[in-house]
């Protein structure tokens, strides 16, 4: 038994309000208590412009009733606060059968042993961070014209317990540090950023080379003031290692979120068992990767996070389940329930997603290529999960010509279909890498990670302005 | 602390002026408090998918000491969360480095436009009769024919809101208002001629919504794409769909925000008084006009909004300040302060963008364009389009422009130019004025020579 201290709510409590959001009805109650702490720092135009903290602190309650979800929030956790936001969320609930709830032992997740939490870090060391790489950007050449350097951390402790009888509590502390340049010139202004982030304390800077963080952001800003546009047109492409796993995220990893395959707005809905991919893919989910930016102990419905392989050598093997969607289909949850806040309702998401490696050599597949673009650095992107159809951007590109990069190009996006996409890999190397970023769905962002290692696309389309 | 919108009564601005007059001496105090109810429910394939009813309220306080500056939030309003944001505003505040251009506005005498944002329908509709509504929107798109195959989503949204800002320096505004949504995204076709189509209305009160609309122009964009397959690479006029000259317009406003512009991150910088588009283009950020959803009396520092003419026949006149921002470039605040919340601190930024309007019809901008691209929705915008460089790439979808009317679909294509060439090479501007949620108006928009990719 956990000590009482650790709780955000009392067991007792949590019982009682689980009760009241089933007394009218309803076939399962959930209530997820937050305590978000976060604090940051921006260093911009040269100077520390801002610290800043946060805190916020509420409970979600919903009920399940037939296929309908009542929810409400509240950020009053007296007894009375959640007893009346039970009694919203069980608005939707009429009839059907109801009864006492009991909770087990509360299950508390040993929190993976974090060095030095972010509140823990004085704040002149946060600082010297900052400084240290707005020094470094401006250092890599006289056209930097402007350097924003940020730092972040939070403290996210959430107990969630249901009508099912789970008690768990979890504690995630995350760190983040990112560096934007701006390099001017004749050609215009560019710019670039680099970042590092991961479910971990401030040791993270234990071994993040600030130095090269910055260096590297300048780097991609420099390169561009004297890159060309991208071709327009359909050309193979080489995603280095670690340059944006988002690719498999975009183009298989929401389409195989069963919120999605359950109301057939999915490409991949009714495949399971088929090849849907080249023998070269398989890609993994795992929410278990140590200290990743989408690592965590329990997801934000108490269901343990866990490795889950979604395609294997080109098979599709699975997808990925939240509690609502599994309970419906009677299987479990696959540890992907997450949520924003507990402002919002739980969905399927990802939570660090890979391909694994295969056992090309990165420098002969770009040997091998006459003509393509080498990405070396990926933006953000976009699915569209009914058609399959995707974009992502490049952020750090060069032109692959005679098996050499020759010359830098500025930013494109790079549309392409997921199923057609995912069957043209066709060269899959042993360099694996990841990467953090921030995942976007229905208005709610969680921290995922993303990975692959240097990987060919034989036909890609690049939306440049260079006649192809 | 009553977490629930009342009718005004002035509460919001009592607690955020007594927290500012809190200030020491030698410090200036910024107190900003909000709070909001909302209802939010889905419908889906005949039922209640969800049903979500809460309340939201918080605080974030800007302490200014010598200069350097301070942010705390809380996500309540409770008091003793409230006097801890105030002392870590205030120890944050001593770590930042000193700037000679900080500190808060003080009022500047500029009066407050006389603005109904408030409907009280929000408040009184019961909830039943909102669910009514999800579920009517998602009738209508799943009875519109066979060509429909599924509605992946429909919902029904509103807000109440209200805030107020206090600080140390004599500001003191309130504000408050409200709005609802309808948006409803239908799928059409089947296997891999799938195709989705989104419909939205909104408004500020209940009765605003137009359902049929919605439903109607979710099921339009949805089955017109059908047979759509990937076009030739070429170059070619591209018209605008309204919502994408919208998106369009909010990238622009980032690259006429003080903040960008005066930290060298704007590719307009420098260029007030040069021409930076065609004479047809006229841009004005204004909300002041009651008909913008983003319309507000009060800016985030709490100075008054007002319009502010951006570009006039083509020639840049200025950019949107807060006041910092201003300082910084030796002028005053427009006020333009927006935030994303209580969470976050002010910065300069467009609220209610929009192109003075031409005056064709969209049917005459097609004629008029004879041959070329119609972009229904684009993609890819926070990737692909950059407010410092201009380089500008999108994914998009919609259909060929032969003879001047709309031909065959197309998808999975890319549009790309830079947003410098674009201004430029706008050739018909519509009279078609579309009111949308977000900082920018819509409106049919032909711009020439942009990169087209496909096959």
């Amino acid at each position: 038994m956990a000590p009482r201290t650790d709780m955000l709510v009392d067991a007792d409590l949590a019982q009682r309000v689980l009760s009241r959001a089933l007394r009218s009805g309803g076939d399962f109650a959930e209530i997820f208590v937050e305590d978000r702490r976060s604090s940051g720092a921006v260093l911009d135009d040269g100077r520390v412009e801002e610290l800043a903290s946060a805190r916020d602190r509420g409970a979600g309650i919903r009920v399940l009733a037939g296929d309908t979800t009542g929810f409400a929030h509240t950020a009053d956790l007296s007894e009375q606060g959640l007893l009346s936001a039970a009694e919203a969320a069980a608005s939707v609930a009429g009839g059907g059968a109801s009864g006492a709830v009991s909770l087990g032992d509360p299950g508390r997740a040993v929190a993976a042993s974090v060095g030095r939490p972010g509140d823990s870090v004085p704040k002149e060391e946060k600082i010297s961070l900052l400084t240290r790489a707005d020094a470094a950007a401006r250092a890599s050449g006289a056209a930097v014209v402007q350097v924003s350097v940020s730092y972040g951390d939070s403290r996210r402790r959430f107990l969630v317990a249901n009508s099912d009888g789970v008690l768990v509590t979890e504690d995630q502390v995350r760190t983040r540090m990112a560096v934007s340049v701006v390099a001017a010139g004749d050609t215009g202004r560019q710019s670039g950023s680099e970042s590092v982030a991961a479910t971990a304390g401030f040791e993270l800077f234990d071994t993040v080379d600030v130095d090269a963080l910055a260096t590297t952001a300048a780097r991609r800003a420099l390169a561009k003031l004297s890159a060309r546009p991208a071709p327009s047109g359909t050309v193979p492409v080489v995603l280095a290692a670690g340059s944006g796993g988002i690719l498999f995220h975009e183009a298989c990893g929401h389409g195989l979120e069963a919120d999605h395959v359950v109301k057939d707005t999915s490409v991949y809905r009714g495949r399971i068992g088929e090849q849907v991919a080249g023998s070269l893919v398989t890609l993994v989910d795992d929410g278990q990767v140590e200290s990743q930016w989408g690592t965590f102990l329990v997801d934000d419905e108490g269901h343990p996070a866990s490795r889950n392989v979604l395609i294997d050598h080109g098979v599709l093997v699975d997808y990925l389940w939240d509690a609502k969607r599994a309970r419906k289909q009677g299987r479990s949850s696959s540890g992907n329930g997450r949520r924003q806040s507990y402002r919002h309702l739980p969905m399927v998401r990802m939570t660090n997603t890979f391909l694994v490696d295969g056992a090309d050599d990165p420098d002969e597949i770009v040997a091998q290529t006459p003509y393509g673009v080498y990405v070396a650095k990926l933006g953000g992107g976009q699915v569209n999960t009914t058609t399959g159809d995707f974009v992502f951007g490049t952020t750090e590109a060069y032109l692959i010509e005679d098996g050499h990069l020759t010359e830098p190009l500025r930013d494109a996006n790079l549309i392409g279909n997921g199923p057609e996409i995912l069957t043209r890999i066709d060269a899959v190397a042993g360099d694996f890498a990841m990467t953090p970023g921030t995942c976007g769905k229905d208005g709610q962002n969680v921290p995922v990670g993303c990975g692959q290692p240097t990987v060919r696309i034989s036909a890609v389309t690049v939306g440049g302005t260079a006649g192809g | 602390m009553a977490d629930r919108p009342t009718s005004g009564d002035g509460d919001l601005a009592a607690l955020a002026r007594s927290l500012s007059e809190q200030a020491r001496r030698g410090e200036q105090v910024e107190v900003y408090a909000a709070r909001s109810v909302h209802t939010d429910v889905r419908a889906y394939d005949g039922e209640v998918e969800s049903v979500s009813q809460a309340a939201s309220a918080g605080v974030g306080v800007r302490v200014v000491i010598g200069g350097r500056q301070g942010f705390a939030s809380a996500g309540s309003l409770d008091a003793v969360m409230v006097a801890d944001t105030l002392a870590d505003a205030r120890e944050n505040a001593a770590f930042a480095t000193p700037d000679e251009h900080g500190g808060l506005p003080a009022p500047d005498g500029v009066e407050g436009a006389s603005l109904d944002l408030w409907d009280e329908s929000v408040l009184v509709t019961p909830v039943e009769a909102k669910i009514e509504l999800a579920l009517a929107l998602e009738r209508r798109v799943r009875g519109a024919g066979s060509r429909i195959r599924q509605v992946s989503s429909a919902d029904y949204g509103d807000v109440a809101w209200e805030s107020a800002v206090a600080s140390s320096t004599g500001v003191l505004s309130a504000s408050r208002r409200t709005s609802c949504t309808l948006a409803v995204s239908a799928v059409a076709g089947s296997g891999a001629d799938s195709h989705t189509g989104v419909g939205i209305s909104a408004g500020r009160g209940v009765a605003h919504l137009d359902l049929e609309a919605a439903a109607d122009d979710a099921v339009l964009r949805a089955t017109r794409l059908l047979g759509a397959g990937k076009g030739r690479s070429t170059r070619c006029t591209v018209v605008l769909d309204p919502r994408v000259t919208a998106t369009l317009l909010g990238v622009l406003g980032g690259a006429l925000s003080g903040e960008s512009v005066t930290k060298n991150r704007s590719m307009l910088a420098d260029r007030v008084g040069e021409r930076v588009a065609a004479t047809s283009v006229t841009l004005a950020d204004d909300p002041t006009d009651q008909r913008a959803f983003t319309a507000a009396r009060f800016d985030a520092e709490g100075l008054a909004c007002r319009r502010n003419e951006l570009v006039v026949g083509g020639v840049l006149r200025g950019f949107v300040h807060d006041t910092v921002s201003a300082r910084r470039a030796a002028t005053v605040s427009t006020g333009s302060a927006v935030r994303g919340g209580y969470g976050t601190t002010p910065v300069a930024g467009c609220r209610a963008l929009s192109l003075a309007p031409g005056t064709l019809s969209p049917e005459e901008v097609l004629e008029s364009v004879g041959d070329g691209l119609y972009v229904q929705s684009v993609t890819g915008v926070h990737s692909g389009v950059s407010s410092v460089s201009g380089d500008f790439s999108v994914g998009a979808e919609g259909a060929w422009i032969h003879g001047g009317a709309l031909a065959a679909p197309v998808r999975e294509m890319t549009v790309a130019s830079t947003l410098q060439r674009m201004l430029h090479d706008i050739v018909f501007v519509g009279a078609d004025v579309r009111w949308l949620p977000g900082p920018a108006t819509g409106l049919t928009l032909a711009i020439a020579d942009m990169a087209v990719s496909g096959q």
